[in-house]
């Protein structure tokens, strides 16, 4: 292939101390994702898709193995790379929404502008401008808590999008969510990647997985299936 | 970027307002404190190097009698060793720039129903430019009236606010010691000298005047001292050295004896005085500083809590991107708006102060741009230095244990 993979983890490893020895909870991932594609990751609790994802978004450092994030080795840079690395090539999407519950929701999405120094009138406009394509754009000035659990995810999803990032991690982004507004985050997710965006979603429900184009299903930590998503999980929706 | 920062930190601030004003008081205190200790410090200085200058700069006081004569020890200025042509001579020395013979006695001064005790001053009209004194209405008596020993006075401010209430003394006629003077002028206000005294409550009379004819002097023509003004500082003491050469060629004082004379410096017993002010004011601000630091201790410790209670939103700021530095940045801010609004608040409340002493009290206060701008940068300073360690704490987190934070 020409292009270049946005993620390619080559035996990725990541254990804990505790006081009962060491926990493997990575032993040994591969895993490549190239630029367009969606890709939903599955596994039971403690089959290590958390941490997974702590390490693809570069919040969390793997014990071992090699990590390379749209070309570049993670595991070589510093801190100030991989601040500049977390706000420009990632969008990262919790399960929690963790909005700032003091600022508006076009505040909370151009955060990471102020942190790529980006003027303020610019910060504005675009921030603006993602609101409006998640469907927010009438309440700018609205603060977090005056929303609904929905609205805030979408007000999430425009603060992960607002850097224009090469890619969108999303941890159990509909884990907090009714089975509805689950299926619209869903599709906000799915109308993203058919404009090109690369998705990686955690999800333990396999209807949220159906929307994604390609499944990785992990157990004790390692991949224990890749490859399309099964017909039965379209189904069961 | 700073300016969004900025924001952010007084939008912390505003969230916060009970807390923040609490941590802001110890700020407020401490500065305040400060700026009206500094203030009292400064008029108490001021108030001493005023009187200081009122008493005449570069003067010397040459006192009549020696500490000891023979046997019997006797106070300066008993003996009658000074005299007119004394002063004549030590007037001519080169240096000096005038001297005042002067006979002091006490009498009473009487004018119509009104009576009143004061020191009366026998001199001559150089007195004047000697110890830097202005004339208020009227004229000082000249050398015809020393040399003719004439009864004319010159009143002081208090000695015409008691005889004359607010009438015009000038062409009066007063009596001291039942002799009828005729008022000649009235000298201008001077108050306290440093140890006190009214220095307006006191008659100037020609020094021929009062020894002929009020006091009596003992031997012809002797006062009691000279005051000597000399041309500057830097002249001071070659000026003494001459004035005690040729006052003891003149009294034909042998080598080796001790003189019948004093020669007193007042330059050197007031810098003593002005560096004793100095000192209490240094004093003084440095209790008051004690309270700053107490303040930015207070500072410190709320924004220890601030970064705990804050740990998920800072997991929040890495991971869309916040770099160390910017966490650091973003609480060093707060601590430094938290320190600089409460100093802001300090000095509003420290001139206030200084305001209200100085027109409750007797104690006069000068507030000086140093003082203000000295209380602006170590708040400024304080704000940096305790609020870097809970910063520097905040920028070291892990973004996962942050995050994960409850």
């Amino acid at each position: 292939m020409s292009a270049t993979a946005v993620i390619q983890c080559r035996g990725l490893l990541k254990d804990y101390v505790t006081d009962a020895g060491a926990l493997h909870v990575l032993k040994g991932i591969d895993l490549t994702v190239m630029p367009g594609e969606f890709v939903a990751i599955m596994g039971p609790s403690g089959s290590g898709k958390s941490t997974l994802m702590n390490i693809l978004g570069c919040l969390d450092v793997p014990s071992g193995g090699q990590y390379l994030l749209a070309g570049a080795d993670v595991g070589s840079l510093g801190e100030p790379a991989l601040a500049r690395l977390r706000n420009q090539t990632i969008g990262f999407v919790f399960q929690g929404f963790n909005l700032l519950g003091r600022a508006t929701l076009e505040d909370n999405v151009a955060l990471p502008l102020v942190y790529a120094r980006v003027g303020t009138a610019e910060r504005r406009a675009r921030a603006r401008a993602v609101l409006a394509k998640v469907g927010l754009g009438d309440y700018p000035r609205s603060f977090p808590n005056k929303i609904s659990g929905g609205q805030q995810q979408r007000v999430a999803i425009a603060r992960a999008l607002v850097t224009s990032p090469a890619l969108v991690l999303a941890d159990e982004p509909t884990g907090n969510l009714d089975s509805h507004t689950s299926m619209e985050i869903m599709q906000l997710f799915a109308a993203l990647n058919r404009d090109g965006m690369t998705v990686v979603v955690v999800t333990h429900e396999p209807d949220v997985a159906a929307c994604a184009s390609r499944l990785v299903q992990l157990r004790d930590g390692l991949v224990h299936y890749d490859g399309p998503v099964p017909e039965q999980f379209r189904k069961a929706s | 970027m700073i300016l969004a920062m900025l924001r952010e930190a007084f939008a912390a601030m505003v969230a916060n307002r009970m807390r923040a004003a609490l941590t802001m008081l110890g700020m407020v205190i401490g500065v305040a404190a400060v700026i009206l200790m500094l203030a009292i410090g400064r008029g108490v200085e001021d108030s001493v190097s005023k009187s200081i200058a009122s008493m005449g700069s570069n003067l010397f006081i040459v006192l009549s009698g020696s500490a000891a004569q023979g046997g019997l020890r006797m106070g300066s200025g008993n003996a009658p060793t000074l005299t007119l042509d004394d002063a004549t001579a030590i007037n001519e020395l080169p240096g000096v720039v005038a001297d005042a013979p002067t006979l002091p006695g006490g009498a009473q001064v009487v004018y119509g129903s009104a009576n009143w005790g004061t020191q009366v001053n026998g001199t001559i009209p150089d007195y004047l430019e000697v110890s830097s004194w202005a004339v208020a209405s009227g004229a000082i008596f000249d050398d015809s009236d020393v040399r003719g020993a004439t009864r004319v006075a010159m009143l002081g401010q208090t000695v015409a606010d008691n005889l004359f209430g607010g009438e015009d003394p000038v062409g009066r006629t007063i009596r001291i010691k039942n002799a009828p003077f005729v008022v000649v002028g009235v000298m201008s206000r001077r108050g306290q000298s440093l140890d006190g005294r009214d220095q307006d409550d006191t008659v100037l009379v020609p020094v021929t005047t009062a020894q002929r004819k009020l006091f009596g002097a003992q031997f012809q023509g002797t006062v009691r001292f000279i005051t000597v003004k000399a041309e500057s500082e830097a002249a001071m003491p070659r000026v003494e050295d001459e004035i005690n050469a040729l006052l003891r060629e003149r009294h034909r004082v042998r080598d080796g004896a001790d003189a019948d004379f004093t020669v007193r410096n007042l330059a050197a017993i007031a810098a003593t005085a002005a560096q004793a002010t100095r000192m209490m004011a240094l004093l003084l601000g440095a209790i008051a500083s004690i309270s700053l630091v107490v303040g930015g201790i207070g500072i410190m410790n709320i924004m220890l809590v601030s970064v705990t209670e804050r740990t998920r939103e800072i997991g929040i700021r890495m991971a869309i991107g916040a770099a160390r530095s910017h966490i650091l940045w973003q609480f060093l801010l707060e601590s430094i708006v938290l320190s600089l609004v409460g100093c802001l608040i300090g000095v509003g409340l420290g001139v206030a102060g200084a305001y209200v002493v100085s027109h409750t009290t007797e104690i006069t206060t000068i507030v000086s741009v140093g003082s203000v701008a000295l209380g602006f940068s170590v708040a400024a300073a304080i704000g940096v230095f305790f609020g870097f360690y809970p910063a520097r704490k905040a920028s070291l987190l892990q973004p996962i244990e942050a995050l994960r934070f409850q």
